[in-house]
């Protein structure tokens, strides 16, 4: 490690491998948003997040690249939630652009409101971004996040996955992985956890709306969250990215695994990264460290159940399974292709 | 400009003048054929610039307007009963953070049983909601209020309802003066919002606030509806020297000057009983009619002003408290706190039924001869409740009131009013 003195604060240089951020040791168009010392700090420090919170690092990743993205010219709307919660406590405030908070369930809406004051002042520039978790997105907020789909308005939608009510005190949501233990799903019965069956994939969805961008990302790459937002911001129209962000309250993990699950939750099979556009998935990240799931749900306590105090292979078996099948639809093995046709004769089925 | 035009093509074409540059909407009966008129007028690019939203439900449409005036644009909605209950939520928030929206609501029944046609129950229901609500009369006030509205609105960074009857006035043909474009533009400024989302100027909207001072941003509120006590009354008045007539207002007293009997109502029901008043005083009778234009804020003084010296007040209303009765009621109660004056409450014309001059001719004398009970329901059918509680105590499962209700009652509409 190196250090040098550039702007008058002491930057520290390190290199910790192919999945580093903000390493300046590289090429500087290659560098992270968040390398960069004129990044917006869109939400800045100060806030009241948990230690280890993977969604304030999303937030923060995101929105400072769509902040470089639209020049710094940008607006956002946000859910209720943990996020707008951490960051508001009156009377402060970690957001540095325009940002506001309606209710729960319309922050699409909302968004799709200021983009329309933009069209109709004539305003070209200003880009307009909504956020939200789960609950807010998956749940409450689905109606209004796909009316402003539909319509094609000139939102970027970012949808904070933690797979649960986390600021309610962790109850589940329809983004709640089966098996899970939530305040409502408890650990208790000859299925403990959330039910089998049950939940919806928000991203295929919003895929189906056919509009111009979709993708996944998780806080395990955060390089490749900061690309996907700035494809998204270079076009135009209804967008979507749906960020896998750990949780450690709620997941009963450590807060320094926070990025280690995020990385096993991809590598698993079980969090599948991808884009598409108009409907198609265009490009898959593929698995280079395959893991069993296992790996991911032990070191959780939400999955504690499965271990504990007998081990439950026949969920472990079912969760793998699951896992198995995202690798094989979405090709997410070297060689594999994402199978197209499959989904679509699915979903006519 | 001097035409015949149904109520809702009217307030479109109003509403179009007062240049909103985000409209938002979803349909609902009997507001349909406002955002119908609003959708061809920005459509054919006679309103520009202008954004037209259709929407996905009430709830959203509350939200789109509240984004775009949080953005600077004078934003506007309709809406009507289901629609303005789906909406709540967005309602309050609206108000809560000062954003200076105008919606009109064709005021319509709440289910169920489900039941499209007219009554107050709708706007009734959000009187707590932070909005200030007007009550029109006729088309013509409904298209001078919704003038006021956005002035109104705008001046106090407070949303603005105009309540018009759903159906009595939106569907109805008649002689409608429809203001020029450059009168309308002469007594309404460009909206200068006091936030806007604005990215050379960063701000946060919308924070959380704990106990520490959610009674202060709350008593504001109340203080700007306070304020509009002062400011209805002169926007009104700048508008009819602007446009050589009167409409909003607070009140509007009939009659009401020697009147030992005075009926309280609100919207167009006021037309029938200033008749049925006339009526009664050509046979002597000493009663007249206060017409209340602004139910919220709720003009106190003016109202105990206006009825201190009567020896008996009947509130008309088109709407319940289930468990109470009356709602504008228990407000009159409050403004005659301590005076000698009875005031009796009597529910009519919900869900639509007709109020006809006779009823009105029966209570209305009943009331003068001081012979009525706290609460009335005019036009009660008492033996098609009576059938309906027999059969509630003849069987446990006894089904569906309203279906069995209106098997008993036969043929819908075959009976005479």
């Amino acid at each position: 490690m190196k250090t040098t003195d550039l702007t008058g604060t002491r930057v520290k240089f390190f290199q910790t491998g192919s999945f580093a951020v903000g390493n300046r040791l590289v090429e500087p168009e290659l560098r992270s948003v968040q390398s960069e010392p004129e990044r917006a700090n869109a939400i800045t420090c100060g806030h009241r997040a948990c230690q280890g919170c993977g969604e304030a690092l999303g937030a923060r990743y995101a929105l400072d690249a769509a902040m470089r993205a639209a020049g710094g010219d940008l607006i956002a709307a946000n859910a209720t939630g943990c996020l707008e919660v951490f960051s508001t406590p009156y009377p402060e405030t970690s957001w540095q652009l325009p940002w506001i908070h309606s209710l729960f369930g319309n922050a699409p809406a909302v968004s799709t409101g200021i983009a329309a004051a933009l069209r109709a002042k004539g305003n070209t520039h200003t880009r307009v971004v909504g956020q939200g978790g789960d609950g807010g997105t998956v749940d409450i907020g689905f109606a209004c996040l796909s009316g402003m789909f539909e319509r094609g308005d000139d939102v970027l939608y970012i949808c904070y996955d933690n797979e649960a009510y986390m600021n309610t005190g962790v109850q589940r949501s329809a983004a709640t992985p089966e098996a899970a233990r939530t305040s409502t799903t408890q650990a208790v019965g000859e299925q403990p956890g959330a039910p089998w069956g049950q939940g919806k994939n928000a991203a295929l969805i919003a895929l189906a709306h056919e509009i111009p961008y979709v993708a996944t990302a998780t806080i395990a790459d955060l390089r490749d969250l900061e690309r996907k937002v700035q494809t998204a911001m270079e076009v135009r129209g209804a967008r979507y990215i749906h960020v896998l962000v750990t949780c450690p309250l709620g997941w009963g993990a450590a807060s320094g695994d926070s990025i280690r699950l995020a990385r096993l939750a991809t590598q698993t099979g079980l969090f599948p990264v991808w884009e598409g556009e108009r409907g198609d998935i265009v490009s898959v990240t593929k698995i280079r460290h395959p893991e069993p799931v296992e790996r991911y749900l032990e070191l959780q306590t939400r999955f504690r159940h499965l271990f504990s105090p007998v081990r439950r292979e026949d969920m472990i078996a079912r969760i793998q399974a699951r896992a198995d099948r995202n690798i094989e639809r979405f090709g997410l093995l070297d060689g594999a292709e994402y199978q197209q046709e499959e989904l679509h004769n699915e979903g006519g089925s | 400009m001097l035409e015949q035009i149904e109520g809702s093509q009217a307030v479109a074409k109003t509403v179009a003048r007062c240049r909103p540059e985000v409209i938002c909407a979803y349909p609902i009966s009997p507001q349909t054929h406002i955002v119908e008129g609003l959708s061809r007028i920005v459509k054919a690019g006679e309103l520009a610039p202008c954004e037209f939203v259709n929407v996905e439900s009430e709830f959203a449409a509350m939200s789109v307007a509240i984004g775009a005036s949080a953005t600077g644009a004078r934003a506007y909605t309709a809406t009507a009963s289901q629609g303005l209950l789906y909406m709540t939520e967005a309602l309050y928030n609206a108000s809560g953070l000062g954003l200076p929206i105008v919606m009109t609501v064709a005021n319509r029944a709440i289910g169920a049983p489900i039941n499209i046609w007219n009554d107050h129950s709708d706007s009734m229901s959000q009187r707590d909601s932070g909005w200030i609500q007007l009550y029109v009369e006729s088309n013509q006030e409904a298209v001078d209020v919704h003038i006021q509205a956005f002035r109104l609105a705008e001046e106090l960074s407070l949303p603005v309802m105009v309540c018009m009857d759903g159906f009595v006035l939106t569907h109805a043909m008649e002689r409608v003066e429809i203001p020029e474009q450059e009168q309308v533009d002469g007594f309404l400024a460009p909206f200068e919002p006091r936030q806007v989302l604005d990215p050379a100027a960063p701000v946060t909207i919308g924070a959380m606030v704990g106990p520490e001072a959610y009674t202060e941003v709350r008593y504001l509120a109340h203080y700007k509806q306070m304020q509009a006590l002062d400011r209805i009354p002169e926007v009104a008045g700048a508008f009819e020297q602007a446009f050589q007539r009167p409409a909003g207002g607070l009140l509007r007293e009939y009659r009401t000057g020697d009147a030992q009997t005075i009926i309280v109502a609100l919207g167009s029901v006021l037309g029938t009983i200033e008749d049925v008043v006339d009526e009664l005083r050509e046979q002597g009778v000493r009663i007249g009619a206060l017409g209340i234009k602004t139910f919220r804020p709720w003009p106190r003084e003016e109202v105990r002003r206006a009825l201190q010296h009567a020896s008996r007040v009947v509130v008309l209303e088109k709407a319940l408290s289930i468990g109470i009765g009356g709602i504008v009621a228990q407000n009159v109660h409050g403004a005659l706190e301590g005076l000698p004056v009875t005031v009796r409450t009597a529910i009519a014309g919900l869900g639509g039924r007709p109020i006809t001059k006779r009823s009105l001719r029966r209570l209305f004398t009943e009331a003068h001869s001081d012979q009525l009970h706290e609460l009335t329901f005019v036009d009660l059918d008492h033996s098609l409740v009576d059938g309906e509680l027999a059969r509630m105590v003849a069987s446990r499962r006894s089904g569906p009131h309203a279906e069995n209700m209106l098997r008993e009652l036969g043929i819908v509409g075959a009976r005479p009013v």
